[in-house]
């Protein structure tokens, strides 16, 4: 009998609340974290950026009993997943558990600032995920995933595949980036960032804001599901264009989007939680995918225009964020969209809609031309 | 009857073969790539833009192609039937080491696009997809070190996905522009059945790589 995979625990950490539920009811009050820098390290050009406080983070750390000579990143990592193994209530120490980290840079700031009483190696991203299951007691190898901006939805699928397999019987997810000068001075160089705060699908967008969150979450392989979330399918695809430009037809995401939609009920289907970067490429080869896979009526929305491009949390945080809308028949307004600004007019919205549907796409693309869709349905 | 083994390429700094011949060469280091590009590849000049891990895994998947006979496709001939899967240790540490040089200093600061995009180590996957023409599942997955079991198990896992019909998968890695190490094979549905012989074929793999 095929498993299923069940979400059984969820948790975001963002400037705009420390778990789920905060996350979502500051969402969908309209609530943004972002904000104007003038400078930050080396960087003298202006951004918008929503940076999580490090003293909310110690202060979280000393409240969940999180000791030890962590970097920011790993404090971040365990921030949320902490919150979201207790609330499963599963034994995270157990063998049958896999952990599973989605992120772009991990450790990277340390290059330029090392920190004393954490060693070099700590920059390799399978170092400092392991900071995180020895956390646990978890005798497994941790698995990375580092896909660029697409990592949280690939790490989701990876771990509902190591599921089915039968191997493991839960997997903790989780997600999470630091933006330091280094990826900051990056986007910077690409002219993709905004000095406005972002607005996705409009006429006017001018770029990306970056951002911080860790989120994560549990999955379960169970027989049967009732009243629950279940990450029913997701598919990964590469456009074989170009290694930092969006395919002009929307190939990968497309390919996708079709993957998926073979096991999703149209009539289900509550809206497409899309990537929104608002580069001017990405969102317009968005509408084309969207267009192409016959969704253009579908509501579509965006969530960058809160919480910036969290990077390796933006899969799983994009989708636990979903969960709660779809529950509450919302889908929440694209933050910063004003008027419709890509070829092919998707349905999205400055206002929080009503839907009915209870299942929903989340698609995210990233550098490397990499594309990945998921679809999740509650089960009554 | 026993199984054919899977093919393979074994490529560092200093030494390099596929299905255990060694292809004789005379440069070491970060010379070596652009030699047996020269000598092996030659007609595609995006490699001199590639970092040092991508020319490493973008000129063992050409060895490794070229050994199995796959024919290219070319135009508007695509697919998704071929994914590319690899791990590594280092991930982009090179390229994070050398973008992090051109802002280190507030004097001296010059962030390149260029070098920046390559911080990125799935961006190797991109490369390889864009040479080929595949528009399959790509990723790179990180790892603490290489370990045959657990890539075995991962690599059968991407079989769950019904559109993919083979995956060049590898390892790959490079710390310093003068030091990189890779293997690389192609795995078809069938050969990722049995994940305890395929496990048993990267095993081999990863001995020959350390023992060079």
């Amino acid at each position: 009998m095929a498993r299923l995979i069940r979400c059984i625990a969820d948790n975001v950490v963002s400037p705009l609340g420390l778990d789920s539920r905060s996350n979502y009811d500051s969402v969908k009050a309209g609530k943004s974290g972002l904000a104007r820098y003038e400078f930050m390290g080396n960087i003298t050009t202006p951004f918008v950026l929503s940076r999580m406080d490090r003293g909310v983070i110690d202060a979280l750390c000393g409240k969940l009993g999180i000791k030890g000579n962590y970097t920011f990143f790993e404090k971040f990592l365990l921030c949320s997943s902490v919150q979201a193994v207790r609330e499963s209530g599963i034994d995270a120490s157990s063998e049958r558990v896999l952990f599973i980290v989605s992120t772009t840079k991990g450790n990277t700031s340390l290059l330029g600032q090392p920190q004393d009483g954490v060693a070099d190696e700590r920059v390799l991203l399978g170092k400092a995920a392991h900071e995180v299951s020895r956390f646990f007691g978890n005798p497994n190898s941790p698995l990375v995933v580092c896909n660029a901006c697409i990592s949280g939805v690939c790490a989701q699928i990876e771990a509902m595949r190591a599921l089915r397999s039968g191997r493991y019987d839960y997997a903790v997810v989780i997600g999470a980036d630091e933006q330091s000068p280094f990826i900051i001075s990056g986007f910077l160089s690409f002219k993709a960032i905004s000095d406005e705060p972002c607005r996705p699908f409009d006429k006017e967008r001018k770029g990306l804001n970056l951002g911080e969150c860790a989120a994560t979450v549990v999955l379960e392989a169970s027989d049967e599901i009732k009243g629950g979330w279940e990450l029913v399918c997701g598919a990964i695809r590469n456009d074989a264009n170009h290694i930092s430009g969006p395919s002009r037809t929307g190939e990968g995401s497309y390919l996708a989007l079709m993957e998926v939609l073979k096991e999703c009920r149209r009539e289900e289907l509550a809206f497409v939680n899309v990537h929104g970067t608002a580069t001017a490429y990405n969102d317009e080869m968005e509408s084309i995918a969207l267009y192409r896979a016959g969704l253009i009526d579908v509501p579509v929305t965006g969530l960058k225009g809160y919480y910036g491009h969290t990077m390796g949390a933006a899969g799983i945080m994009e989708s636990i964020l979903s969960m709660y809308a779809v529950r509450d028949n919302t889908v929440l307004a694209t933050g910063g969209y004003r008027e419709q600004g890509v070829t092919y007019p998707v349905s999205v919205s400055s206002e929080v809609r009503v839907c009915n549907g209870s299942e929903f796409i989340k698609l995210l693309s990233g550098f490397g031309g990499s594309n990945a869709a998921l679809l999740y349905r509650f089960v009554e | 009857m026993e199984r054919r083994g899977l093919d393979y390429v074994v490529l560092n700094q200093g030494y390099v073969s596929v299905n255990g011949r060694v292809i004789e060469h005379e440069a070491t280091g970060n010379a070596l790539l652009t030699e047996l590009y020269r000598n092996h590849i030659a007609d595609w000049p995006k490699f001199f833009k590639m970092d040092t891990l991508s020319k490493a895994g973008f000129v063992a998947s050409e060895l490794l192609l070229k050994e199995t006979g796959e024919r290219r496709l070319d135009g508007e001939e695509f697919t998704s039937g071929c994914a590319i899967v690899l791990f590594g240790a280092t991930a982009s540490l090179c390229a994070d080491r050398n973008y992090q040089e051109t802002i280190r200093d507030k004097d001296n600061y010059y962030p390149s696009p260029a070098l920046f995009v390559y911080t990125l180590p799935n961006i190797v996957t991109g490369e390889i997809a864009i040479r080929n023409h595949w528009r399959g599942e790509t990723s790179f997955y990180v790892l603490e070190a290489p370990d045959a079991v657990q890539m075995a198990f991962h690599l059968a896992c991407a079989f769950q996905n019904k559109t993919t019909e083979s995956i060049l998968a590898g390892w790959v890695d490079s710390s310093r522009n003068d030091d990189f190490q890779a293997f690389m094979t192609v795995i078809r549905r069938e050969d990722a059945a049995d994940t305890d012989w395929l496990a048993g074929q990267l095993k081999q793999m990863i001995n020959i790589l350390n023992n060079k």
